[in-house]
């Protein structure tokens, strides 16, 4: 019987080997038969309306055949690519060496990212596309750590973020234009009225969560942008505030001519140096924000919105004041929401109510969820992508929000709790111990 | 056991509280003197989780008064009863998952305005009567096993340097060896530091032993009260909760 157990011996110590070619062809072959099923109708046959209102319809049995293809080929890559890939959710061993490089490019990354970002104006001064972009760039990474404060930290989904982002707009805009009133006057009333909103929006979500909370944050943000629209008298509904004075330079008009910035500082006058100011302004606002929340993280309030994220009724049983925990992170949210508001009303010197659609709320939100919520980094470097790749792929026109919701959905494929899902605790002991977080790293979720 | 004081710590009178239209208390009177473990013994939906939450305020008591150290509590915000130090373990441990063991432990200080000399002498206390979260105190409270986890809401819950302790169901889905542990640190707080504790149990054979003192609740109500080993003893209490309802 010795021959049997010999045999059987192999078969044991198998490990189960990757699906074969047979596997891959017949997955290949279904996503290609589902393909050419959605494809058939969709751009198998044309259709339009002839001149006088009759159907015209073609065949594009070309174009199907080559995307039923493209599915067939695409099915292979990725299932070849899975294999090479390994099992998704195990523990890969990283040789140390790699992994303590790893850990000083983590930390290197975001001083080098911010010796960059203060750099820019100086590399890029003659290119004012990218000054602009980088504006832009900067704009979402003020509101996307403003949003973190309430969504990252505080676990408070909010669909209406955008209101407060337009409350402050128009709060600089309507005190400006009709006060008088200078920039850095209205800068903090702005905060100061989006926080006041954030607490109004507040008060009535205090008992709602999740699903419920985002609804209603949702109407909010739609709420406000319809009294922006409706309310003539005061914001001039769909035709917008013009005529937004530009911001001073601390009360130094930033114009050509004897009172300028340039005149005093005895340069010659360019346009350029009130992009590079308007790019330092709002460098210097994101970073106020940033400074403020890792501030915050540090104290009781910041410590209690996290662990009111983690779970509210542990909270209630350590007699953490819920409401007042709430309230304070959507008013220090929507406060952010607000300066960025006025930033971008004294940048663009016109305001619509078409810029405060629910599109920004939700480009701001996606940018904290696939930033990894709670990490400042990681919204940081998704502002980053988003934006900017928005503006990488202006050139494949209809095709740009293809390529983004690929993306998005690869990203969380690989990585469901954003680029840095990482949370760093706050509290340190005096003799910290050597155990990395990466030993200790929680399953998905 | 301790001697039956004049002014207890926790005195509850004729309390009722309801969910809506179901009334979970039907008028309990229970009282914990300074230094005493009491257990709160009963069968699933008795109201004994809602007795601790009434204390603390959530649900609002109906009718009845609760008064900590002769003061009136019953109608004062939840983060106020925490100031007073009084500090709950919750059902099913309940810590902060994604926060570390540290800052799991500060957030139970954090409630009530404790000075940095209190924080470091809670922590030490929590250290020296849980050693196993020293070990931990970087890791993240969700990948601590069951019994740490229990060990680190109690500890939590001690880092306020409560008067009154109340625990909620401690030993639920732990290893006998484990609740043992987890029973034998509260008796050294009980005995070492004079903590006072209300235990809620199902586990009523560990929680009598344990206990100086013991409530037994049914539907709302407290059908009987005596000492630990009194009730040990009584055959109904031996049939409905020790010997799996044989005689019953």
């Amino acid at each position: 019987m010795g021959d049997g157990v010999t045999t059987a011996a192999p078969a044991l110590t198998q490990i189960p080997r990757a699906p074969g070619i047979a596997f891959i062809l017949k997955k290949a072959l279904i996503s290609a038969l589902v393909a050419l099923v959605l494809f058939s109708l969709m751009i198998g046959i044309r259709t339009e309306a002839g001149p006088t209102g009759q159907l015209i319809y073609w065949t594009r049995f070309g174009d199907l055949a080559a995307m039923v293809a493209a599915v067939f080929g695409g099915s292979i890559i990725v299932e070849l690519l899975r294999q090479w890939w390994g099992p998704v959710g195990t523990i890969r061993i990283i040789p140390p060496r790699l992994q303590s490089t790893l850990a000083v490019a983590r930390r290197g990354i975001a001083p080098v990212l911010l010796i960059f970002t203060f750099l820019v104006p100086v590399i890029f001064y003659d290119q004012r596309y990218i000054l602009d972009l980088g504006i832009l760039v900067l704009t979402y990474v003020m509101l996307g750590w403003g949003l973190n404060v309430v969504v990252g930290l505080a676990g408070l989904l909010d669909l209406g973020y955008v209101a407060f982002y337009a409350v402050g707009a128009y709060s600089y805009a309507l005190l400006a234009t009709n006060f008088g009133l200078s920039f850095w006057v209205c800068l903090p009333l702005a905060g100061i009225l989006a926080a006041f909103w954030g607490m109004m929006l507040g008060f009535p979500v205090l008992r709602l969560r999740g699903d419920y909370l985002a609804i209603v944050t949702l109407a909010f943000g739609e709420i406000i942008r319809l009294v922006i629209i409706n309310w003539q008298s005061l914001t001039g509904g769909p035709n917008g505030v013009s005529g937004i004075p530009r911001p001073t330079f601390f009360g130094i008009p930033l114009v050509p001519g004897p009172d300028g910035l340039a005149a005093k500082l005895g340069i010659e006058f360019s346009p350029t140096h009130r992009i590079v100011f308007l790019f330092y302004l709002i460098l210097g606002l994101a970073l106020l924000t940033n400074w403020v929340t890792i501030r915050l993280r540090r104290l009781p309030i910041g410590r209690a919105w996290e662990a009111l994220r983690e779970d509210e009724v542990a909270c209630r049983a350590l007699g953490i004041n819920i409401t007042t925990t709430k309230l304070t992170a959507f008013a220090t949210g929507a406060m952010f929401g607000g300066f960025a508001g006025a930033f971008f009303a004294t940048r663009q010197g016109f305001i619509s109510p078409e810029s405060f659609t629910f599109q920004e709320s939700a480009l701001v939100l996606a940018i904290v969820v696939l930033g990894g919520m709670g990490s400042q980094l990681g919204v940081a470097l998704a502002a980053l992508t988003m934006i900017g790749g928005f503006e990488l792929f202006r050139g494949l026109e209809q095709y740009r929000m293809l390529v983004f919701g690929v993306a998005m959905v690869l990203l969380m494929i690989w990585r469901p709790r954003g680029l840095i899902g990482h949370r760093a605790p706050t509290v340190f002991l005096r003799h910290s111990q050597a155990i990395s977080s990466d030993l200790v790293k929680e399953g998905h979720g | 056991m301790t001697a039956t004081s004049a002014s207890p710590l926790l005195a509850i009178r004729s309390l009722r509280a309801a969910y809506g239209k179901i009334e979970a208390l039907k008028g309990v009177d229970l009282d914990i003197n300074p230094g005493e473990i009491v257990a709160l013994i009963g069968a699933n939906g008795a109201g004994k989780s809602t007795l601790m939450m009434t204390i603390f305020g959530k649900p609002r008591a109906r009718a009845g008064r609760i008064l900590f150290d002769g003061r009136d509590i019953t109608d004062l915000p939840t983060h106020q009863i925490a100031r007073l130090r009084i500090a709950q373990a919750p059902e099913g441990r309940r810590i902060f998952p994604r926060m570390s063991v540290a800052e799991n432990l500060q957030m139970g200080a954090d409630a009530t305005d404790s000075g940095e000399a209190d924080r470091a002498a809670g922590l030490e206390r929590v250290l020296t009567l849980f050693p196993r979260l020293k070990e931990r105190m970087a890791q993240r409270g969700g990948t601590l096993s069951g019994g740490e986890q229990q060990m680190l809401a109690i500890g939590r819950a001690l880092m306020s340097r409560p008067r009154l302790l109340m625990l909620d169901e401690p030993s639920l889905g732990l290893a006998p060896l484990i609740a043992r542990q987890i029973f034998d640190a509260i008796r050294t707080l009980n005995r070492q530091d004079g903590l006072t504790v209300l235990i809620v149990e199902q586990n009523a054979n560990h929680a009598l032993r344990l206990a100086h003192r013991g409530y037994v609740m049914v539907n709302g109500l407290i059908t009987l009260a005596g000492t630990g080993a009194e009730l040990l003893q009584r055959p109904e209490i031996r049939a409905a909760y020790l010997e799996g309802g044989r005689r019953a």
